[in-house]
């Protein structure tokens, strides 16, 4: 059943591309506020650039609240943009509804944080996986072509023997399973792109890996372009290529995967590897809260912070910082690795 | 090692009656000392969070507890069973000298109170005789010691952020010097920055108050840092319990190790991992022997027949640790 297009496609190829990619929620208006000229919104995602290839997994890293699921959600067109771009194949594309949605639906495809509630609990697993086919067409003509293609999909996520799994509900599987059917339902439209929205974090941790080490096959069997979000930046340096930090609706650290969490640049990456669970820190309990650690709280994003936004909790701001929007800025270590921080400008280091 | 403070003996729990029963919690003996954090872990439906509902007796119907003890040290008093007090001595026992931190600190709050009132309620009901501004001072002390401004006190839940409304539970845990604390999940909900500051404080409050905590919690790798001891559940039944350093060097029980293994390490080199293959137990069905013996890489003869008690392997750090397990056969059985 699979006509992936791996022989025209080289392996780096760009598949889905976000530019300058902003989405702002309108606030509900208050009374006093009709009289003033005030349109609060909520800044859940600014300026985001984001590119997937084609067999990479980039990983989307951020506490809750830091817009990295409205993200998602922007890329698979679930909501309008405010402004910026997305591009499948070099192609501006904005689709609303209709025929148009579902031929984007079909190359890049979503898979949600909670199995528990994407599945529907009154249809078996067989009715979920024919309707993901047939829709995207790939069901073949007859009832044979649709049984052939059910057990490549459930075989695909390692559900043998498929018979065991196809008739059965929801509520029969394991967490794991489910996830597992969720993400064969993804991969019925045939997608080159999967947008995965916290793919484990719902999931025991035992079973957690097998999840993430059946995504890495698919993405190198199928070739595929993953976006995986996630608040722990340990899988991310496990399972992605590259990784990207997210604060309060901005992008402030980039690069791959290993050079990101061994040599962080921005303050915000090292607080959040320096915060994540370490069984090696056997000691950590007595180790004082340091001043040098950023505290407090992420900022409000319907008046977010001048310059920086994460200036107030920042343990080496300095007075640009609140100022200026920090702009990309090269680290230097490892070709690629790149931050939002005023730390980095070398500019600013020469003329001082 | 210091006194115990808290004895669970050869306590069941199960859940429904008759035929439907599923036994939850099977046989489980633990031991909290004085001072001490002692983790349990295990994946969901291992029975961890039953087993802290059923010390505090707090299990909602269809759950009963159908045998065992728990025996309480109050320091000053002779040791009691907690599963035999009757409903007043309960209301006297509970908060006053355990108290509970529900997980999902978000839902746990009433949202049409201010947090003043229900820090304030708790002390109205354990101790009547206080003047109101005895109250109030107390609960401003609390939240002081939480690291939240007393300038909050009139907030409601909803215009707390999730941090700090989990610091108020603490607050409210702690508000009438327990002994002992269980905190079910507590960080679960929450941001690594967040977890790492609340951790930090109550392990801080710990040593200045001197009260024995009890921690659930799935994620490992957070009770290795943590805590002093570990237990281990899985299927209802205790695998595995050891100083967290032991755990962590040199995990005994298959499971334990598996555990250990999914966690991709943040450090050092990069490593497969596999995980733990197939899927937890369902209690109901509850395989022969040894529970873990379907999923288990290093299952031999024994394991699908009996079912391996928990003891004091003969490892030379033996005496501090203990393992149901049929690799590590045992002499010196836990609490029979």
């Amino acid at each position: 059943m699979t006509s992936i297009p791996d022989a025209k496609a080289p392996a780096d190829e760009v598949v889905l591309e976000a530019i300058g990619l902003t989405k702002h929620f309108p606030v509900r208006r208050r009374l006093r506020d009709l009289f003033s000229k005030r349109h609060d919104a909520v800044h859940a995602v600014d300026d985001v650039n984001l590119t997937l290839r084609r067999g990479q997994v980039v990983a989307l890293v951020g506490e809750s609240g830091s817009g990295k699921s409205t993200v998602a959600r922007l890329l698979a067109q679930l909501y309008p943009r405010t402004s910026g771009d997305i591009r499948l194949h070099g192609e501006s594309t904005k689709v609303k509804a209709g025929t148009a949605f579902r031929r984007y639906c079909a190359r890049v495809q979503m898979i949600f944080q909670d199995p528990f509630a994407s599945l529907n609990p009154v249809h078996t697993i067989r009715y979920h996986l024919t309707r993901a086919l047939k829709i995207h067409g790939n069901a073949g003509k007859t009832e044979d072509d649709l049984e052939q293609a059910l057990h490549g999909l459930l075989e695909r996520v390692s559900l043998t023997p498929p018979e065991r799994y196809l008739d059965k509900f929801p509520h029969e599987l394991s967490g794991g399973q489910r996830q597992r059917v969720a993400i064969a339902r993804a991969l019925g439209a045939e997608p080159e792109a999967l947008l995965a929205d916290e793919p484990v974090s719902m999931l025991d941790v035992s079973i957690r890996l097998g999840v993430l080490n059946l995504l890495r096959d698919l993405k190198e069997r199928l070739n595929l372009a993953i976006l995986y979000i996630t608040h722990d930046i340990a899988s991310a340096r496990y399972f992605a290529d590259e990784t990207m930090v997210m604060y309060a609706g901005r992008m402030v650290e980039g690069g791959d995967s290993e050079t990101v969490t061994q040599s962080p640049a921005h303050p915000y990456t090292r607080l959040l590897i320096d915060s994540a669970p370490d069984p090696d820190r056997l000691t950590g309990v007595s180790e004082a809260e340091g001043e040098d650690r950023g505290n407090g709280e992420p900022p409000s994003l319907i008046h977010p912070p001048s310059g920086c936004r994460f200036h107030p909790r920042c343990p080496v701001a300095m007075p640009r910082c609140s100022v200026e929007l920090p702009v990309r800025l090269e680290i230097g270590d490892k070709p690629g690795h790149w931050a939002a921080c005023w730390l980095y400008d070398k500019t600013e280091a020469v003329s001082r | 090692m210091s006194e115990p403070v808290l004895e669970i003996r050869n306590l069941n729990v199960g859940y429904g009656l008759g035929d439907q029963a599923v036994r939850a919690v099977r046989d489980v003996n633990l031991t909290l000392h004085r001072g001490e954090v002692l983790g349990l872990a295990g994946e969901s439906g291992s029975g961890k969070s039953t087993l802290a509902y059923g010390v505090t007796r707090l299990l909602p119907p269809p759950g009963v507890i159908t045998g065992g003890q728990v025996i309480y040290h109050p320091g000053n008093a002779e040791p009691y069973d907690v599963l035999a007090l009757s409903d007043l001595q309960l209301r006297r026992f509970r908060w006053n000298e355990t108290a509970i931190v529900f997980q999902g600190a978000m839902n746990s709050l009433n949202p049409v109170h201010k947090i003043s009132t229900q820090l304030t309620d708790v002390l109205k009901a354990h101790d009547p005789k206080m003047s109101e501004h005895s109250r109030n001072v107390r609960a401003r002390e609390m939240l002081k010691l939480v690291g939240i401004a007393a300038d909050r006190m009139d907030a409601y839940p909803h215009q707390l952020s999730g941090g700090m409304r989990q610091r108020v539970m603490i607050g409210m845990a702690l508000i009438l010097q327990p002994q002992v604390v269980i905190m079910d999940e507590p960080t679960t909900a929450l941001d690594v920055v967040m977890q790492r500051q609340i951790l930090g404080q109550l392990i801080e409050l710990r040593e200045r108050l001197g009260f024995s905590v009890i921690f659930i919690t799935h994620d490992l790798s957070l009770l290795v840092e943590f805590s002093n001891r570990i237990a281990i559940m899985y299927g209802g039944r205790i695998v595995e319990e050891a100083p967290a350093a032991s755990i962590y060097r040199d995990a005994l029980h298959p499971y334990s190790a598996g555990l250990l293994g999914s966690f991709p390490a943040l450090r050092g080199p990069r490593r497969e991992l596999t995980g733990i293959p197939g899927s937890p137990p369902d209690l109901k069905g509850m395989p022969s022997g040894c529970s873990f013996h379907p999923r288990c890489p290093k299952a031999f003869d024994p394991c699908a027949g009996n079912i391996p008690v928990l003891g004091r392997p003969g490892t030379p750090d033996g005496s501090s640790r203990s393992v149901a397990c049929w690799l590590h056969p045992t002499e010196q059985p836990v609490g029979l």
